[in-house]
């Protein structure tokens, strides 16, 4: 079995999808003994969600307005 | 096709909020210099459908050459150190708030959606963009490799070294703006 350093090392790549199916078999078999590494695993996927909710923006109206101004400028 | 104009005015709103996460106060400036270089390559876009990923790649590579134009000096990052961080354990280890029954969620509810992009802003670019990119906006790996003219090989190592960097800085803006103080039980 692979050790909990290899496995957390790995972890965001799992959740991407990027690891090849030899390691993921890998990770899989430590997850399944490992309650350490789930924990580590729950967070990694609640931090990609706290990262992806902070995209949503609300972009300032007036730099939006000089933005389209250019637009009007570039194609009258 | 759409003219350009309308093409890029439905975009406007996304990319500017790209453009405030990639660069911070400079998005307007680099905002404007994509809508000229895009206007200026419009004759190569010949499928409507393509324009966000498009327009995406070219304000990308706008981001990245302004952030390079600006760097002090390369960034000294030592990354064993780096790599051996664990965000989970720090938050186990050090336990912020005791009374709590869920720490780890509780550490990552101190952040406000500014306080997350004020972590990322403090980032190098290099692997800023990638998490930005990837994370928030949802492209593939492959697709920002083709952007950004690198291999994947390059941006999935940079994706790996901008997470610990994340994880690293997280710890470390939560610490200097006083977001692991419990409130009085």
């Amino acid at each position: 079995m692979i050790s909990c350093a290899d496995a957390v090392r790995q972890l965001w790549e799992y959740l991407d999808g990027t690891v090849d199916a030899a390691e993921r078999g890998l990770i899989d078999e430590h997850l399944v003994r490992c309650r350490r590494c789930c924990g580590e695993l729950d967070f990694a996927r609640e931090l990609r969600r706290t990262l992806a909710d902070a995209a949503h923006d609300d972009v300032p109206a007036d730099v939006l307005r000089r933005l389209n101004q250019t637009l009007e400028e570039l194609e009258p | 096709m759409l003219s350009f104009r309308d093409l890029a005015r439905e975009q406007l709103p996304r990319l500017l909020s790209l453009a405030r996460r990639l660069v911070g106060d400079d998005a307007e400036d680099v905002v404007q210099e994509c809508l000229l270089k895009a206007f200026q390559k419009f004759d190569q876009l010949h499928d409507a459908t393509a324009a966000p990923a498009w327009l995406t790649s070219i304000l990308v590579n706008s981001c990245r050459d302004r952030a390079r134009a600006r760097a002090r000096r390369p960034e000294e990052i030592d990354f064993d150190q780096v790599e051996r961080f664990s965000l989970f354990r720090k938050i186990a280890y050090e336990d912020p708030f005791p009374y709590s029954d869920s720490l780890h969620l509780d550490f990552l509810a101190e952040f406000s959606r500014e306080d997350v992009r004020a972590v990322l802003m403090r980032l190098p670019e290099k692997y800023r963009i990638p998490l930005v990119v990837v994370y928030m906006d949802g492209y593939l790996a492959r697709e920002l490799a083709e952007m950004l003219g690198v291999p994947l090989g390059t941006v999935l190592a940079r994706l790996h070294r901008g997470r610990k960097l994340f994880e690293t800085q997280m710890w470390e803006y939560a610490e200097q703006n006083g977001l692991l103080r419990e409130a009085a039980p």
